[in-house]
């Protein structure tokens, strides 16, 4: 009887098992296309790396080129622009990682203490909206009010007795522009989160505070900072992720031949050794080197969100 | 209770409000000095004189355009593109973040094709290889080089997965008592809760599409068959670079090409392309604050 017992529920069990086998095929078959494609698309760029390795043409294939080593890497690196190159992405993608930290945070501060549902929600609307435009777009209004001769800008400053400033072409202008437009494309949409962080912060720690004589400033500086600080410190470590990007829609479309000493990043390089002069081996081995170094940077800054902040993407 | 403001109090207040209304005005100015420019005279744009309000109104601009098939083309290659992209984006966004929202013991196999979509926000091929998979696989020049390498977007899916597997456990349980398959588990109980996750990705989606410039240059072969903002970029931002590198182009294109290339004419293209997008812009608003808190903290 007992024997006979613990069959039959060894039967319900394998029989459960080939049925959830059965069940769950529909999961599978429901991710064949994602699978596919990624796999063409994701995996199968991945995989063209090697044609950094090889001296590459297109009609070979992926893999029938001739296989030349550390080559083009060598040939990389003895280019006499690849250093400004790379200390330009360096410059310009930190100074964009500081400034967007710091701005968006500074603007949600402030707009936390407006009272005047109106206004925020009109003020909002406003500074969000950048984001959501193409550089196409934006670098078409820029060269037009940044332009020396005619622009808004330039004809704002000259009245109040500056004199003109060629900010997209200028050196020292350049990188500083390219900072200050981005910042302004994006500081809205960043302060989204640190927003949705503060409206979370209790209000009774608010209360207390004011009835143990706390002003503003004290409240600010004792409850609304820590408040907001561990999203503070969990954007920042996401933000090294950039590490590389100095943003090439940006860039691409405001540069010029003049301001490439200090505006040329490693994107724009990769392109133009590519796409216009057809180095695709060079070219390849460039943004190789892009890859690695930002998977380092993505994977320790994930890593760490995870330990320091307890943030995980799945 | 209403509490006193100190004097200290009131000033900051007073400079706060100046001040962000200010940024406001920065954020907005710019799209105004767009709008005032295409609405005024050719001579008045070159003298400098349009700040924030049309001088000697004319739509001469808007006309122009209206008259040249070429930004109607690529109006067209662009609507066609976003339809198709956002199409086959939520298709596949909905059939990967159903199973992979699973748990572990409901479908094993989830964390290996976890694995395989996350590495690919982890590490790319980069320009020159994208480039040649697409050449390989036969696709220069046609439609489907705009959304099918980008035909699933990660982030979303994972925002999705996030979702589902934040409902209510008993929603699935009851669906399989009742003897309901997955798909009709998916189609019929999943997807009407998961309205509001999927309005914002589909948002995402259609701006990434309408935005996309890059793409429609390196792999459409003439500019006939350039999407909007890949148009835009050759006509506004960079003609000279593309009257440098075509060799081949009629002189009917060029001729167009120099005519079009009118400050006026410009900042009239470049407002017609942010319509739709002003056009969405209340739906984004009201859902992309939900759809980013879910996408990046969890618990």
């Amino acid at each position: 009887m007992r024997n006979n017992l613990i069959f039959s529920k060894g039967i319900i069990k394998s029989g459960r098992r080939k049925d959830k086998i059965i069940r769950q095929l529909p999961l599978h078959v429901m991710l064949i296309p994602a699978v596919i494609l990624v796999a063409i698309y994701s995996y199968g760029s991945m995989a063209g790396i090697s044609i950094a390795f090889q001296k590459f043409k297109p009609t070979n294939g992926l893999f029938g080129s001739e296989w030349v080593g550390l080559n083009n890497f060598r040939t990389l690196f003895a280019m006499p622009n690849i250093w400004s190159v790379i200390r330009n992405t360096l410059t310009i993608s930190l100074a964009k990682m500081v400034a967007g930290v710091i701005v968006p945070v500074t603007f949600a501060l402030m707009l936390n203490e407006v009272k005047n549902m109106g206004i925020k929600r009109t003020v909002q609307t406003f500074v969000y909206l950048p984001n959501f435009l193409s550089w196409i777009i934006l670098s078409g209004i820029f060269t037009d009010i940044l332009s020396p001769s005619s622009g808004m800008v330039n004809m704002l400053l000259s009245k109040i007795g500056i004199s003109s400033i060629f900010f997209l072409g200028d050196q020292t202008w350049f990188p500083i522009t390219m900072v200050l437009t981005d910042i302004w494309k994006s500081f809205g949409f960043g302060s989204v989160i640190y927003l949705a962080a503060l409206s979370g912060i209790d209000p009774a720690l608010y209360e207390s505070a004011e009835i143990d004589g706390a002003r503003r400033w004290k409240q600010t500086i004792h409850i609304t900072l820590p408040g907001i600080l561990s999203m503070v410190i969990l954007m920042t470590v996401l933000s090294m992720a950039n590490i590389l990007n100095g943003g090439f829609d940006q860039i691409y479309n405001m540069y010029n031949p003049s301001v490439y000493a200090t505006g040329d990043i490693l994107d724009t390089f990769v392109f133009r050794l590519g796409i216009e002069h057809a180095q695709y081996a060079l070219s390849t081995a460039a943004s190789l080197f892009k890859s690695v170094i930002s998977f380092i940077f993505i994977v320790s800054s994930y890593y760490m969100a995870d330990r320091f902040a307890g943030y995980r993407i799945f | 209770m209403k509490i006193k403001q100190s004097p200290s109090g009131i000033v900051f207040q007073v400079f706060n409000y100046i001040f962000l209304i200010a940024i406001a005005l920065i954020c907005i100015l710019p799209f105004i000095n767009l709008l005032a420019i295409s609405f005024s005279s050719k001579i008045a744009v070159t003298g400098g004189w349009v700040t924030f309000w049309p001088i000697k109104f004319t739509t001469g601009a808007y006309g122009f355009i209206m008259k040249n098939m070429a930004f109607a083309r690529s109006l067209g290659v662009s609507i066609h593109r976003t339809l198709l992209g956002v199409v086959i984006n939520i298709v596949l966004i909905v059939l990967t973040a159903y199973p992979l929202s699973k748990s572990k013991s409901g479908f094993p196999a989830r964390s290996y094709y976890s694995w395989f979509f996350i590495i690919t926000i982890l590490f790319s091929g980069g320009l020159i290889p994208s480039y040649m998979m697409v050449k390989y696989t036969g696709l220069m020049d046609k439609i489907w080089a705009l959304v099918l390498p980008s035909a699933l977007p990660v982030f979303s899916m994972l925002v999705v997965m996030n979702y589902m597997r934040g409902l209510p456990q008993e929603l699935e349980e009851a669906a399989y008592i009742d003897g309901a398959n997955h798909v009709q588990t998916l189609l019929k109980v999943i997807l009407p809760v998961c309205t509001p996750t999927l309005a914002t990705v589909t948002l995402f989606s259609f701006v990434f599409h309408w935005n996309s410039w890059f793409d429609g240059m390196i792999y459409m072969n003439s500019i006939q068959k350039y999407p909007l903002q890949s148009y835009l970029q050759t006509v506004v931002i960079n003609p000279e670079a593309f009257f440098r590198n075509t060799t081949n182009m009629s002189t009917e294109v060029a001729v167009y090409l120099k005519l079009v290339n009118a400050r006026t004419t410009n900042a009239a293209q470049l407002f017609l392309a942010t319509i739709p997008i002003l056009a969405v812009y209340p739906f984004l608003q009201k859902y992309f604050t939900t759809g980013l808190v879910m996408g990046s903290v969890k618990g």
